[in-house]
């Protein structure tokens, strides 16, 4: 095992990214969905912050992007769960195979 | 090989771990604390990298945020040991495969290239340089995406409170 560096990060985060895409893939249940884009999302801040520490120690400009991605997050959250309440009032389900019609 | 090393490979681990655990489970609530977990690892990691104010950050708003209000949306809308649905094993195996060719590509990409770093002299991440750099209206501040994002916050504060208030079936 060597010193863990950039590329370690970018490794992990990579993984993360994918490991919500596959998430994202096969999960039908919207919940669920919302969990494999809050680990995409994370992996995306993990990368801003890597870059930040490993390559631009003078600058704090990745650390503010993240900032800003965990608060838009939160929003996205929010706004989401609150669509998928009012789904499950209509429809007694939260499958997307369940929710095709836009008119409700 | 020190103590430093061990404790990153643990994070790695328990993050990646449970996010594996999170997409795969069929009980969505163990699904939420997969999650919950894994966010948890990412938080240490943080402050394995010494960024304490984003990990505070992190833990404040997805461990006490998100991940709550994910569980009470699992409590509302899920019946009590409920499986979901088993997947066709087709869309399992194509969206591995989509997902590994990515990765794969990826790492690829990453390891090839080699990145420069600057040789500036640092600056410190502290709560002091970022609040400082946060609210500075001239060059290189902030002021002005903190403003917009305070703003977007309200507009789903109230966008949730709209979307979710019950309406009368005769009121559309």
């Amino acid at each position: 095992m060597i010193d863990p560096g950039l590329y370690h990060i970018l490794f992990i985060s990579s993984t993360l990214f994918f490991i919500g895409v596959y998430g994202f893939f096969t999960r039908r249940n919207l919940v669920t969905m919302l969990m494999s884009v809050e680990l995409i999302l994370n992996s995306v801040n993990l990368n801003f912050i890597a870059f930040n520490k490993y390559l631009w120690p003078d600058r704090l400009d990745g650390l503010f992007f993240t900032i800003f991605i965990i608060a838009i997050a939160a929003a996205e959250a929010a706004v989401a769960i609150a669509i998928i309440i009012n789904l499950y009032r209509s429809h007694r389900s939260i499958d997307v195979e369940n929710a095709e019609e836009l008119k409700f | 090989m020190t103590g430093s090393t061990i404790i990153f490979y643990l994070l790695a681990a328990l993050t990646l771990v449970s996010a594996v655990m999170a997409v795969t489970t069929r009980q969505i609530f163990r699904a939420a604390i997969y999650l919950l977990f894994s966010l948890i690892g990412i938080a240490g990691i943080y402050f394995w990298l010494q960024y304490e104010f984003i990990a505070a950050a992190q833990i404040v708003v997805y461990v006490g945020g998100i991940v709550v209000l994910i569980i009470f949306s699992i409590f509302l809308t899920q019946q009590a040991g409920d499986l979901l649905p088993k997947q066709k094993i087709g869309r399992q195996l194509f969206s591995a495969l989509a997902a590994f060719c990515g990765l794969a590509l990826v790492i690829l990409q990453i390891s090839q290239h080699e990145f420069i770093k600057t040789d500036n002299p640092s600056i410190e991440p502290s709560v002091n340089n970022i609040g400082k750099q946060m609210l500075d209206v001239n060059k290189n501040g902030y002021a002005l995406p903190f403003e917009v994002v305070s703003m977007l916050l309200l507009a789903a504060l109230i966008g949730c409170i709209v979307i979710a208030l019950k309406s009368k079936p005769e009121t559309i």
